[in-house]
């Protein structure tokens, strides 16, 4: 069974993340495309949660708990890539 | 009467998302953009959280059916580890910025700089 | 004593995660499986918190974390989420990285305080230096450029930090 309200504010919050992706593509530096994956990490967080109230499936909410935590540590590694190592 | 309060926390959550993600393209540099990311995506993901929780609360009470207490349960830790994490993650993400040589766009002080270049001498 | 509170906070996490297994409770299977792996996950994990680990255990700080959170912390995010609102719909900046002389005793204040200051209206931590007490803040509109105290940035949040970090 599909709640129509949530599946739409999933939609909607997909577009952002469409948003966010033209950040990645044109981001003139390396930190503006970071930050645009920063953003798509959280708002997919968002979008998993509102599928799993969509599609009634706790499922997708506790690949959203695993995505959050590891999108944190891919975005560490990239910024301690960026500054050039552990100092 | 408790659709309407799904409906209002949802809208809550479309505005300040889309407001993150435009924020994206307003800005002139990474850290005004950090400011928009940051912010508007955690405080929208909150209402999206609670919605789903009063969802899954209200459904519980009418179908007594335990995965719905599963539902709430599993949201509220989602957006714990998601609170945690995304102003650590952001504070990583400025100073990576800065270290590497980026350097804030229309600055009226930048303190940080100095200090870097004291360090230096 | 670090692998007492291990077990004891990964042990409640098992508990929330498993919830409604047998009716609304746990089976019996999902217990055992839960201190199995809670005894794996504090013995990998004895050397790591160090000492003042006994802090995770006083139910005063556990109130004053959920206080905290719920109220000024939540109030500041709605200030600075409206606040970031109205700058991306106008789009009237004025950034620039100011030094906050901060006094604050030991890491778990600071992390506390740059959370909470990275939350709230218009600020944005970029460094916190121990050494010379202070953290360095990207404000989107610079009010005063060389600020005395965390007043101006933070409001009530030093003092909330210094507490709760002790």
């Amino acid at each position: 069974m599909i709640a129509p309200v949530f599946f739409y504010s999933a939609l909607i919050v997909m577009i952002g993340a469409f948003l966010s992706v033209l950040r990645v593509l044109f981001g003139p530096t390396v930190p503006d495309r970071v930050v645009g994956v920063d953003t798509l990490n959280t708002l997919i967080v968002a979008g998993m949660v509102l599928l799993g109230a969509a599609y009634d499936r706790t499922i997708y909410i506790d690949i959203a708990i695993v995505y959050a935590l590891l999108s944190y540590i891919g975005t560490l590694a990239i910024a301690r890539y960026l500054q050039g190592g552990l100092e | 009467m408790i659709e309407y309060v799904i409906y209002a926390f949802l809208a809550i959550n479309i505005i300040f998302n889309l407001l993150g993600s435009f924020s994206l393209h307003r800005f002139p540099d990474v850290y005004t953009r950090l400011h928009g990311a940051t912010k508007c995506t955690t405080f929208g993901t909150i209402f999206a959280v609670l919605a789903v929780v009063t969802h899954a609360l209200y459904r519980l009470k009418v179908t007594g059916d335990p995965k719905y207490l599963q539902m709430a349960l599993h949201s509220g830790v989602a957006l714990v580890a998601l609170l945690l994490t995304n102003p650590t993650g952001a504070h990583a993400i400025a100073k990576a910025a800065h270290l590497s040589g980026v350097k804030p766009a229309k600055a009226v002080i930048d303190a940080y700089e100095e200090k870097l270049r004291g360090e230096a001498q | 004593m670090s692998f007492i509170i291990v077990f004891m906070w990964s042990f409640v996490l098992w508990l929330v995660l498993t919830a409604g297994t047998k009716g609304m409770l746990w089976s019996a299977e999902e217990l055992v499986a839960g201190v199995v792996f809670s005894l794996i996950v504090g013995y990998a994990t004895r050397n790591i918190i160090g000492e003042k680990a006994d802090r995770f255990l006083s139910p005063s700080k556990w109130v004053g974390f959920v206080v905290y959170s719920l109220g000024p912390l939540f109030w500041g995010m709605t200030k600075a989420n409206l606040d970031v609102a109205y700058r991306v719909i106008t789009g009237k900046i004025k950034p620039g990285i100011v030094r906050v002389p901060v006094d604050l005793d030991n890491d778990a204040q600071y992390t506390i305080l740059s959370n909470s200051i990275t939350l709230t209206p218009g600020t944005l931590t970029i460094d916190a230096c121990p050494e010379e007490k202070a953290l360095y803040v990207h404000w989107i509109y610079v009010r005063d450029e060389y600020p005395e105290s965390s007043e101006p940035i933070s409001g009530s949040f030093e003092k909330w930090a210094r507490r709760l970090g002790r």
